[in-house]
């Protein structure tokens, strides 16, 4: 026998308590917010004015915007930094794997290195590497041997300079994401048979990648603007070099770093998107679902707009 | 019939902590041998020096007629170079109580990722034993979930499988159902029997009174390092001769 089931539910009793409906009130006024808004751009104002004002000569800007030299330059800027950037990572891991090492000798010297470079201006070790042939007139590797000046060519001053002491910092970071790795993994890894090597490579690595990814983003965005140092320090005719060569030839001095502004600012833009895209990669496993990329995210709006429309 | 493990007089130490004080025991093959005890009895050591994540201080630990860690030539111990103490545990499964899934990978790459990586075996090989593992742990349908979504009980399957993925002769359960919610228990204990079932020797460091009497050969009572009683599971667990595991037993059944 089936009993026949009342799906509609009892009618009698209206549910008690207060009308379900959207309340409407009278929100309460920020009278500080808008004094802060109006002071805020009031001295917006008064910065915009006095830059309109200025002597400068801003057509002289998109006049220089793609010129030759200023092309060359940003890609010697985004060369030198790359380049560094590699070194720094592959020369970080080797330190940070010889900082955890049980060998004493190994670990401290990884540690001299650290404390040397990080305690030192960056300006100062360029100068350094750009002047090396005053104390040592020939290089000699060996297998290698040639006159300094030919060797220490700003490009390598800059690339050692620049290089050598973003390793100290990147080992210090390599070693900061090594060490977040839960040590479980690394028996798991062990238990199933496999080496330290392997283990580091396969397990404990990818998984250091993810605290390692945005601090070496924000590094990169520092090496692209540290890397102005080698117009200077090096003379290496990176983007700043370029501008101030043009500035100085044309008399457009301000202009020229303005323009240089614009270009860094383009620059690193352009890298933290790329930056946005590496850590989603290396956030799989640890999030349930991974956030959308930006251009997901446009879609999902654009399709929740037309929804909209059709309903 | 050689031990598939065997242990005399082992002794280990952290620091100032005396944490082993003289294990003597025997574990035959296709034998499933329960350890149980209070947390601190050094029980959970004990199954980490088999598979030499812990050093021992002294006694001898043989796997299978080998000495765990040590080679011998006359009097003298050498001890094993890395890459030969990792051949050895090829053939020693071990299942943790958190699991310790590799996050970053699949489950199928979880249980593909030794075979490849140690018997440098194909991936088509490696990728065909895995699946039939899921399938056979229940898990068929999930080879391509990461650990972060699967269940307690579930990532302890996965880490059942890869463990098993590796074709070993002797498996280490170190609690491994002490980290699950309670109606996820059943399910890692089903797959624990089936091993045993199939004559897999197991040594099992458990808080499962049940799982114990039902499936095990032999059980071990362990206090603060030193064994107490050992025999039958039902033995011990009905007729405790000592007023240790009377009084643990009485707080745990």
């Amino acid at each position: 026998m089936t009993v026949p089931l009342d799906k509609t539910g009892p009618e009698d009793t209206p549910p008690s308590g207060p009308p379900a409906e959207t309340i409407k009130a009278v929100p309460v006024r920020h009278y500080g917010r808008w004094l802060a808004a109006v002071i805020v751009l009031g001295l917006l104002a008064l910065l915009v004015n006095a830059f309109a004002g200025a002597d400068v000569h801003y057509p002289a800007i998109p006049d220089f915007f793609f010129d030759g030299t200023i092309l060359e330059g940003l890609g010697k800027t985004v060369l030198i930094s790359v380049l560094a950037m590699l070194i720094g990572l592959v020369l970080g891991v080797v330190l940070a794997v010889m900082r955890l090492s049980k060998n004493p000798v190994t670990s401290s010297v990884a540690w001299l290195y650290v404390w040397f470079f990080r305690g030192t201006p960056v300006y100062v070790q360029l100068l350094i590497w750009f002047n090396l042939a005053l104390i040592f007139p020939y290089i000699n590797l060996g297998f290698y041997r040639d006159e300094m000046t030919d060797f220490m060519t700003p490009f390598m001053a800059a690339l050692l300079g620049l290089g050598l002491n973003e390793a100290a910092y990147m080992s210090e970071i390599v070693r900061a994401g090594i060490q977040s790795v839960d040590e479980g993994q690394t028996e798991a890894s062990h238990a199933l048979g496999m080496t330290h090597g392997k283990t580091l490579r396969r397990i404990v690595l990818p998984q250091a990648m993810r605290v390692i990814v945005p601090p070496t983003g924000n590094e990169f965005l520092n090496m692209l603007k540290t890397s102005s140092l080698a117009a200077s320090a090096a003379q290496y005719g990176e983007l700043l070099l370029a501008t101030q060569n043009i500035g100085r030839a044309s008399g457009a001095v301000v202009e020229m770093l303005f323009l240089a502004v614009i270009w860094y600012l383009v620059l690193t833009s352009v890298f933290s998107v790329g930056q946005y895209y590496l850590e989603r990669r290396y956030a799989r496993g640890s999030l349930r679902s991974l956030p959308p990329t930006p251009w997901q995210r446009i879609k999902t709006n654009l399709a929740g707009f037309s929804n909209r429309g059709g309903v | 019939m050689t031990a598939m493990v065997k242990s005399e007089g082992v002794h280990k130490s952290f620091g100032a902590a005396h944490v082993l004080k003289g294990i003597d025991l025997e574990v035959a093959p296709r034998e499933v041998f329960c350890l149980v005890g209070p947390s601190g009895s050094g029980k959970s050591t004990f199954l980490r020096c088999i598979n030499h994540l812990e050093k021992i201080n002294a006694g001898r630990l043989y796997v299978d007629g080998d000495l765990v860690g040590y080679r011998q030539r006359g009097d003298k111990l050498y001890e094993l170079k890395d890459s030969e103490v990792a051949a050895k545990r090829r053939d020693i499964g071990m299942v943790f109580q958190r699991f310790n899934l590799f996050p970053h990978m699949t489950a199928l790459e979880n249980v593909m990722e030794a075979p490849m990586q140690v018997k440098r075996e194909a991936r088509a090989v490696a990728r065909a034993r895995a699946e039939r593992l899921l399938d056979r742990v229940g898990l068929g349908d999930k080879v391509g979930n990461y650990p972060a979504q699967l269940s307690g009980g579930q990532q302890q399957r996965v880490a059942i499988a890869r463990a098993l993925a590796m074709e070993p002769k002797l498996m280490l359960f170190d609690e491994p159902t002490s980290a699950l919610d309670p109606e996820l228990v059943g399910e890692v204990l089903d797959v624990m029997r089936g091993l045993a079932e199939e004559g897999m020797t197991m040594i099992v460091v458990t808080h499962e009174m049940g799982f114990a009497r039902e499936v095990g050969d032999s059980i071990v009572f362990m206090d603060d390092g030193v064994v107490v009683e050992s025999g039958h599971p039902r033995e011990v667990l009905t007729n405790p001769r000592h007023e240790r595991t009377k009084s643990f037993l009485s707080k745990v059944l």
